[in-house]
C-alpha cells in the first residue's frame, strides 16, 4: 500500500540556520538513505513556510484567492513523503523515523488508489 | 438441538471466526458468512442431527457461504482482491484445538483488534466481539452505551482496519512489547469495566470479568514465553478471587480491610500465584507482574494488619517506573498510610501532582476521606466523603459512602458499630 506521511510542525521546530538545523538536515539525509534501502519507490519534499501559501477557492465560477494556508492553526504542514509499504505497521514505523516527528507530528494517511 | 448450536457457537465462535477472517481476509465478510452458516445449521441440524465436530461444520459451511457471497458480489465488489487469498486458502484445514495455524489466527486477530491505531473503545468492542463471542448488543449493554453508538464504533474501526491497511498479522519481534501492551491494556480495561462499573446498581459485572480472565488465558496459551500475559492472568485471578467477599449480604461494598478473607476463592488464588511464579521464572519483570505481586501480598495475608505494607509500598515504587501516573501514587499513598500511619498517607495525597490531577476522580476523594477518618479529622472526612459521592453514579458506591457518613454523623459517630461487620 502507498501512504502519505504528512509532517506538521510548530514554532518549536528548528529553522534554517538556527540551532539544531544542521543536525536535523543530517538526520533527514540519513532518513532518505534508509527509505531507499527498503527498495521501494518513495518521494518527498519539504514545503516553504506557511507565510508563502496562497489558498484558491472557486465559487459560482469565480476564483477567490486568499493569502495564507487553508486552515489557520498552530501547526502547519511543512513537508511530506509518499512511501510504499506492506501495511500500516511499516508506515507507522517509517513515520516514527521522520526526524521532525520529535518536534511536531506526522500524520499517516493511506493513498486512496482509484 | 438449538442448545447444541448455541453451545457450539458460544464455545468456538472465536476460533472459527479467526480462521475465517484469516482465510477470506475481511472482517465483515467473515462475520456475514458465519452468520449464514449459523442460519444453515438452525435449518439442517434438527433434521440431520448435530455433526460430530460442530465447529468444523460451521467453518466449512461459512467458508462456502463466503465464496457464494464473493461470487454474487465479485463484479462490483471491492473485495475482489480477497478472491486470490481465498483460492489459495481453499484447502486450508478446519478449526481444531488452539495450536498450530489456528492459534496463529487467533493471535493475529487479537493483535488486529487491539491495534493502537484504533480508538480504545473500538479495540474493546472488536476484541469482545471477535474473541469473546459477545454480540454488539451485549457489548453495548456491558458498557452502558446505546447499541447504535457501539455499532457505529465497530463499523468505523473495521473500515479503518481495511482502509488504513492494518494487517492481520502478529507484530514483528521489535514491535511486540509495545503492541502486547495495548492487548493487555484492552483486556485489563474489560476486566475493570466488570469489576468497577461506573454506573448502575451492581458493584460487579461478572460476565465482563470472566470474559477478561478467559482472554488473558487465551493470550497465555498463545504466547507462553511472554511473562506479562501470565502476570495479567495472575492479577485478574487474584483480584477476582476476592469477589465473593467484596460486598456484604445486602450487596454493599466492603473495603479490603473489612472483607471476610475466608470467603476469598482459594482455588483461584493458588492458580493466580502459580501463574505469577511462572511469569517470575521468565526473568523479565513488567507492570502487570508487579500489580499481580501486590495482589498476591494481599492474598497471602490473613488480615489487613498482618499485610506486608512496606513490601507493597516498594512494589508501587517499582510500578511507578513503568506507569508514572497519579493513580499509582494514589494507591501507593494507601499503602504508605497502612505502613506508617494515616498522616503519612495524607501528605502523599496532598502533593499537587496527585491532588491536582485526580480532583475529578471519586476514588481519590474516597481514599482521602478514609485516611482523614482514620486520622480522626472527622469534619474534613465528612466533606471528602460527600465530594466522592457526588463523583460516581454507581449506586453501590453511594451506599458505601452513606454508611461512612452515617458512622461519622452521630455525636459518638466514630464509635458506632459498623453495620457491614455485623452483616458478615
Amino acid at each position: 500500500m502507498r501512504y502519505m506521511l504528512i509532517i506538521a510542525n510548530d514554532e518549536s521546530h528548528p529553522i534554517p540556520g538556527g540551532p539544531g538545523w544542521d543536525d536535523l538536515m543530517a538526520e533527514y539525509a540519513a532518513f532518505s538513505e534508509k527509505l531507499s534501502s527498503f527498495g521501494k519507490p518513495w518521494s518527498g519534499d519539504p514545503l516553504a513556510p506557511p507565510e508563502t501559501a496562497t489558498t484558491v477557492r472557486v465559487r459560482d465560477a469565480k476564483t477567490v484567492t486568499i493569502d495564507g494556508p487553508f486552515a489557520e492553526t498552530k501547526e502547519w504542514m511543512s513537508g511530506y513523503y509518499i512511501i510504499e509499504t506492506d501495511g500500516l505497521d511499516q508506515a507507522l514505523a517509517a513515520a516514527a523515523m521522520v526526524p521532525s516527528a520529535k518536534y511536531g507530528a506526522v500524520e499517516v494517511r493511506p493513498i486512496a488508489e482509484m | 438441538m438449538g442448545e447444541a448450536l448455541s453451545s457450539a457457537y458460544r464455545a468456538d465462535r472465536g476460533a472459527v471466526l479467526a480462521r475465517l477472517i484469516a482465510v477470506v481476509g475481511d472482517f465483515d465478510l467473515a462475520e456475514d458468512a458465519l452468520h449464514d452458516a449459523v442460519l444453515a445449521a438452525a435449518e439442517t441440524w434438527p433434521g440431520d442431527g448435530v455433526p460430530a465436530n460442530p465447529a468444523a461444520w460451521l467453518f466449512t459451511t461459512a467458508r462456502r457461504k463466503a465464496i457464494d457471497r464473493l461470487r454474487r458480489g465479485a463484479a462490483r465488489d471491492r473485495r475482489q482482491r480477497s478472491w486470490g487469498e481465498l483460492a489459495i486458502a481453499w484447502d486450508a484445514g478446519s478449526p481444531g484445538p488452539a495450536t498450530g495455524p489456528i492459534a496463529d489466527d487467533r493471535l493475529r486477530l487479537i493483535f488486529t483488534c487491539c491495534h493502537p491505531a484504533l480508538e480504545l473503545e473500538a479495540r474493546v468492542a472488536l476484541t469482545l466481539r471477535a474473541l469473546g463471542g459477545l454480540s454488539t448488543e451485549e457489548v453495548a449493554a456491558a458498557f452502558l452505551v446505546p447499541v447504535p453508538t457501539m455499532a457505529q464504533r465497530v463499523v468505523r474501526a473495521k473500515r479503518k482496519i481495511r482502509g488504513a491497511g492494518i494487517g492481520y498479522r502478529v507484530p514483528d519481534p521489535g514491535d511486540l512489547p509495545q503492541r502486547l501492551e495495548s492487548v493487555l491494556a484492552v483486556i485489563y480495561l474489560i476486566f475493570n469495566a466488570g469489576y468497577l462499573p461506573a454506573d448502575g446498581a451492581e458493584l460487579v459485572r461478572v460476565d465482563l470479568c470472566q470474559e477478561a480472565i478467559r482472554l488473558a488465558e487465551v493470550l497465555v496459551e498463545l504466547l507462553p514465553g511472554e511473562p506479562e500475559p501470565l502476570g495479567l492472568s495472575a492479577l485478574l485471578l487474584l483480584q477476582d478471587a476476592r469477589r465473593p467477599a467484596r460486598t456484604d449480604v445486602d450487596g454493599r461494598p466492603l473495603t479490603l480491610e473489612e472483607q471476610d478473607r475466608s470467603r476469598w476463592d482459594q482455588a483461584m488464588i493458588s492458580t493466580g500465584l502459580e501463574r505469577l511464579g511462572r511469569a517470575h521464572d521468565l526473568g523479565r519483570p513488567g507492570p502487570h507482574q508487579v500489580k499481580a505481586a501486590i495482589a498476591a501480598l494481599h492474598s497471602c495475608a490473613p488480615g489487613a494488619e498482618s499485610t506486608d505494607w512496606p513490601g507493597i509500598v516498594r512494589l508501587y515504587d517499582q510500578l511507578y517506573g513503568w506507569e508514572p501516573t497519579p493513580v499509582v501514587r494514589l494507591n501507593r499513598a494507601v499503602a504508605v498510610a497502612m505502613a506508617e500511619g494515616p498522616e503519612s498517607g495524607l501528605s502523599e495525597l496532598e502533593d499537587p501532582a496527585v491532588a491536582g490531577a485526580l480532583r475529578h476522580y471519586h476514588l481519590f476523594h474516597l481514599t482521602r476521606a478514609d485516611l482523614l477518618r482514620r486520622a480522626g479529622r472527622v469534619d474534613e472526612a465528612a466533606a471528602a466523603y460527600a465530594e466522592a459521592r457526588g463523583r460516581t453514579a454507581n449506586r453501590a458506591e453511594h451506599a458505601f459512602v452513606d454508611r461512612r457518613l452515617a458512622e461519622l454523623g452521630g455525636p459518638d459517630g466514630a464509635r458506632t458499630p459498623d453495620p457491614a461487620r455485623r452483616a458478615r
